[in-house]
């Protein structure tokens, strides 16, 4: 925790003055790089292309058109303006019933229609970053534990932590087995907690994930939630890129679980899921965060603590109009997978091309891409940190290092591919290629030198990044940003990036 | 071991209290003109549902911001995607001046200095999240709005340390109160990290008095403390005086850019002015750059929704707008208010004398059987239950003084006002009380007429007395 921070006197509280949200991390290093020289293809084509954000950009027109085409589903068009009073009105935190109606019905749509959700259950919160944090606030004490599979979304140190005072514990994934959680690292997280006497209080995963894209087999989800049923602690599933998956290829929701296990096996009190439409709909800016619980007490308290994060009522109207609609909804989803797919085909092949891979996945807005091959030294993060340097300042993309995410191996990258057009994904595309070939024989080379030339060339390079202006905080960033305006970017990259 | 968290067993969301209890009451059967005429009217709900047509009509005239356009441009795709937590500058500007408006342009905001929450609630919590431990203690005049049970103690672990405030000068803020507060928090081994009041005041209907508000602002740089004031209702004044701001006191006191300015903090909300509770829009506004930072940060939790940031803008930037739509509320509030006071006095019953909100403090201490707080419950669940009427006992605002409540005159039509107070009259004249008034009322009215009198010479005398307790 940071020292308390002197104010004339009056002392301002640990959380405030801490770092515990997170946002110093050299993460946000590259996005200060972006807001200052951002890629447009006419204006800026040689800006610095932003892949590290995790936006869903494909199918905006879609929901753009809709909204045209239903000006009943807006307080403020001459169709929908009679409904502006009670709408303006309403804050109930249990939110218009046809919402809950519509999202329960959108996220059973969204899993194939193999599992139904209660709308009775459906509860709201700002965005799923509000949700993560009300299910802690909900589940666990300041000092308990929960376990978190890594590599992880970095924002779950503020969501989860921050405020809370909650402890999360990593479960380490390792390439040797494609990153797959296994019950048995989980178990052996578990045991490592209890004998340092802590409480664990559940266990909390992104499926699928970010940043590597996969998904739990169905197997793996039974054993996980039979497991967490024994341990009696809960399980937290973070559904968040449920519909990104692509084409021909279906998500395990751990709904789906819950009901093909027999009620000896899972214990439905421990069972929880987190939503949001910022992803599957490209909707970050609405704030639509869901928190669903099997348990009747979650439920209640999570929907009382909602009041610190309720969804605009306007955006309730709209999305409750927007999701009822079977027929945009069944065309939006099978529109948005393929259209992932595709993108998602085009991004590999084109890094295929140049040797590059990364890990196989079937959903996400990203890839998690493997440049072991192109660190100075694979053990270091330090190499890792200097590559993502040379992509930010050099090949012009703004990525995310897997140190980030709490990746136990250097030379991971999360890599977006959703938050742009065709064109300029294949500017990306074409940047990567042309770096690759370049310098493919001069990074072998000095992957080669001996020791002291390393050492040597360590130091120059630490030089020269110690005098680029590169290293700053985040604080420094938003102080910044406070006086210069002009610098900000119109996303806060601390937002589910 | 427990399976969940302390928050969820314990009742610190404050649910339990009086003042849901009539919600849910109403929520079973809520009076409607046609469909259910003997159902229960809400009283007890602080909303302002008097100028939606103004805003309606705006949006009539304004195609572009209702069809999320600007210059005729599409601009879905930018708000669908908008998720920084500094918010859109247009609307942090256009709330800055709006502020600045209802504060009749004395002093001015900083957009910059603002950090927007989801409603009041968000803010509220956010601001103890950065300004307390858990077990710091907040110092609140009382009675204070129930909600604050939850917002500032329930998930931050804060405690809050009541200001008695008592009928016997109007319910003003006295330093003894202060001091004696301050004492008792530190008896209770509780570290006091500051004041929050609101003004004007819910549930009193009051402006702070510009007295009150030197006292508090030298209280807090005497302790070296920090004051909240939560201005959510202060484009709701209607009396004939002039809203006076924390920020104007600082100003006054020459006391802007420095320490002391660091440690006042402004909340405001559109829930109550514009009438816009379902768009949670809350704002902090602080001078102490470390608390915009963090509690930017802490933004995060509750963003406004873009498209409402983006609407509000386009409202907010309209001067012509804003400006009539301040003096029409003002006007409304202050008809419909005359009107649930001479209503009631025909009931033989007074309230203190109000100039803001959007409710009354109804002095109904006649009509208890004895002077304790089972007996206001007792007559509060007869007004609930027999009269069908939900209003707030002065007990869940922690009064101190029983036979009290807080009566919400602007969340319904006149209609309903006009029968609401016409069902409390018969059940006032049911009553031993109301025999008696029935029996000597214009007696009984003189008197009460009187005290009213001299509650409103009271408190105008005592804006210009130098502190001088009773």
């Amino acid at each position: 925790m940071g020292s308390l921070k002197k104010n004339g006197g009056a002392i301002l509280s640990k959380i405030a003055t801490n770092d515990q949200h997170g946002e110093n991390s050299e993460y946000f290093d590259g996005w200060k790089a972006y807001d200052k020289d951002p890629f447009h293809l006419s204006r800026n084509p040689h800006g610095i292309i932003q892949m590290g954000l995790a936006e869903n950009q494909l199918c905006l027109d879609l929901i753009k058109d809709w909204i045209k085409e239903n000006p009943k589903a807006s307080i403020c068009t001459p169709e929908g303006v009679h409904q502006f009073e009670d709408i303006a009105n309403f804050q109930d935190y249990h939110g218009l019933k046809e919402f809950r109606q519509a999202i329960a019905h959108f996220m059973g749509k969204a899993r194939g229609g193999r599992v139904t959700f209660d709308p009775e259950r459906i509860v709201m919160s700002g965005g799923a970053t509000g949700a993560n944090e009300t299910i802690m606030f909900c589940l666990a004490d300041p000092g308990d534990v929960f376990l978190v599979p890594s590599p992880y979304y970095a924002a779950f140190d503020r969501d989860l932590r921050w405020r809370t005072g909650v402890e999360i514990i990593p479960v380490h994934c390792s390439s040797s087995n494609n990153f797959k959680l296994t019950v048995e690292a989980v178990e052996w997280a578990y045991q490592k907690a209890q004998e340092s006497n802590k409480k664990v209080k559940g266990l909390i995963l992104t499926n699928p994930s970010n940043p590597l894209g996969t998904m739990l087999e169905k197997d793996t989800l039974k054993n996980l939630v039979r497991f967490v049923t024994r341990k009696n602690i809960h399980l937290v599933v973070d559904e968040i890129y449920a519909a990104t998956v692509f084409a021909g290829v279906n998500f395990v929701s751990v709904a789906e679980v819950v009901n093909d296990l027999d009620s000896y096996e899972v214990n439905v009190d421990l069972i929880h899921i987190v939503y949001s439409l910022s992803k599957d709909m490209g909707l970050p800016g609405f704030r639509v965060g869901i928190v669903y619980s099997y348990n009747d007490s979650v439920v209640s308290c999570a929907r009382k603590m909602s009041s610190f994060g309720l969804v605009s009522s306007q955006t309730q109207l709209m999305l409750a109009s927007m999701l009822s609609d079977d027929r945009f909804v069944e065309n939006f989803l099978m529109e948005s997978s393929r259209r992932l797919g595709i993108r998602h085909g085009v991004f590999t092949l084109g890094l295929k091309k140049v040797g590059i891979t990364c890990l196989s996945s079937d959903a996400g807005l990203f890839v998690w891409m493997d440049l072991r091959h192109l660190l100075r030294d694979r053990n270091s993060f330090e190499s890792e940190i200097e590559l993502w340097r040379i992509i930010v300042n050099i090949v012009k993309l703004n990525v995310s290092p897997g140190s980030s995410f709490r990746c136990t191996e250097p030379g991971w990258f999360r890599v977006c591919f959703a938050n742009m057009d065709d064109d300029t994904l294949h500017v990306a595309l074409q940047r990567i290629q042309d770096f690759v070939s370049k310098n493919n024989n001069k990074i072998s080379e000095k992957a080669s030198d001996n020791n002291d030339q390393i050492i040597q060339n360590n130091n120059a390079k630490k030089q020269k990044w110690r005098q680029s202006n590169l290293r700053l905080s985040f604080r420094r960033l938003y102080e910044d940003g406070l006086s210069s305006p002009g610098i900000m970017s119109p996303h806060s990259p601390l937002l589910r990036a | 071991m427990k399976q969940l968290s302390t928050k969820v067993t314990s009742n610190g969301h404050g649910q339990d209290s009086s003042y849901f209890l009539g919600w849910e009451e109403y929520e079973k059967n809520p009076y409607d003109e046609i469909k259910n005429p003997n159902g229960m009217i809400q009283m007890g709900l602080a909303e302002n549902q008097l100028c939606f047509d103004l805003i309606e009509s705006w949006l009539a005239k304004n195609p572009d911001a209702a069809s999320l356009k600007r210059n005729g441009q599409s601009i879905f795709r930018e708000l669908a995607l908008f998720q920084d937590y500094h918010g859109m500058p247009e609307f942090k500007k256009a709330m800055a001046e709006f502020m600045e408006e209802i504060r009749g342009n004395r002093v001015t905001f900083d957009p910059k200095k603002i950090v927007l929450a989801a409603g009041s609630t968000s803010a509220n919590e956010t601001l103890m999240f950065c300004l307390a431990e858990p077990g710091d203690a907040f110092l609140l005049p009382t009675p204070y709005y129930p909600g604050f049970d939850r917002d500032l103690k329930w998930r931050t672990g804060a405690e809050i340390v009541p200001i008695h405030c008592s009928s016997s000068n109007g319910f003003q803020i006295t330093e003894s109160a202060l001091q004696q507060a301050y004492q008792q928090a530190q008896k209770l081994d509780l570290k006091v990290k500051g004041v929050l009041v609101t003004n004007p005041s819910n549930p009193l209907g009051t402006a702070l008095t510009r007295r009150e508000l030197n006292l508090l602002v030298d209280f807090i740089t005497s302790k070296n403390i920090h004051l909240i004031s939560d201005e959510i209702y202060s484009g709701t004044m209607f009396g004939f005086e002039q809203f006076i701001s924390v920020m104007d006191v600082l100003k006054d006191k020459k006391l802007e850019n420095t320490e002391v300015s660091k440690r006042v903090h402004v909340v405001y909300s559109l829930s109550k002015d514009l009438g816009l509770p379902g768009f949670r829009v809350g704002a902090i506004y602080s001078n102490d750059e470390m608390i915009v930072s963090a509690a930017t940060k802490m933004s995060s939790f509750g963003l406004v929704s873009s498209q409402t940031q983006y609407l509000l803008s386009a409202l907010l930037s309209d001067k012509k707008f804003t400006s009539q739509y301040l003096e029409e509320n003002q006007k409304r509030l202050k008809s419909r208010q005359k009107r649930l006071v001479s209503g009631l006095e025909s009931a033989g019953i007074t309230c203190l004398r109000s100039n803001a909100g959007l409710f009354c403090w109804v002095d109904m201490r006649h009509l208890l059987d004895t002077n304790t707080f089972e007996a206001e419950l007792d007559l509060w669940k007869k007004i609930v239950y027999n009269v069908k009427l939900n209003i707030s006992p002065g007990s869940s605002c922690h009064c101190t003084e029983p036979g009290w409540f807080r009566v919400c005159f602007a969340n319904m039509s006149e209609d309903t006002l006009d029968l609401a107070l016409k069902r409390l009259k018969t059940f006032v004249e049911s009553t031993d009380c109301g025999r008696m008034i029935s029996r000597s009322s214009h007696e009984r009215l003189k008197s009460l007429r009187k005290k009213t009198v001299s509650n409103w010479v009271f408190r105008v005398s005592w804006t210009d007395r130098v502190p001088d307790e009773r």
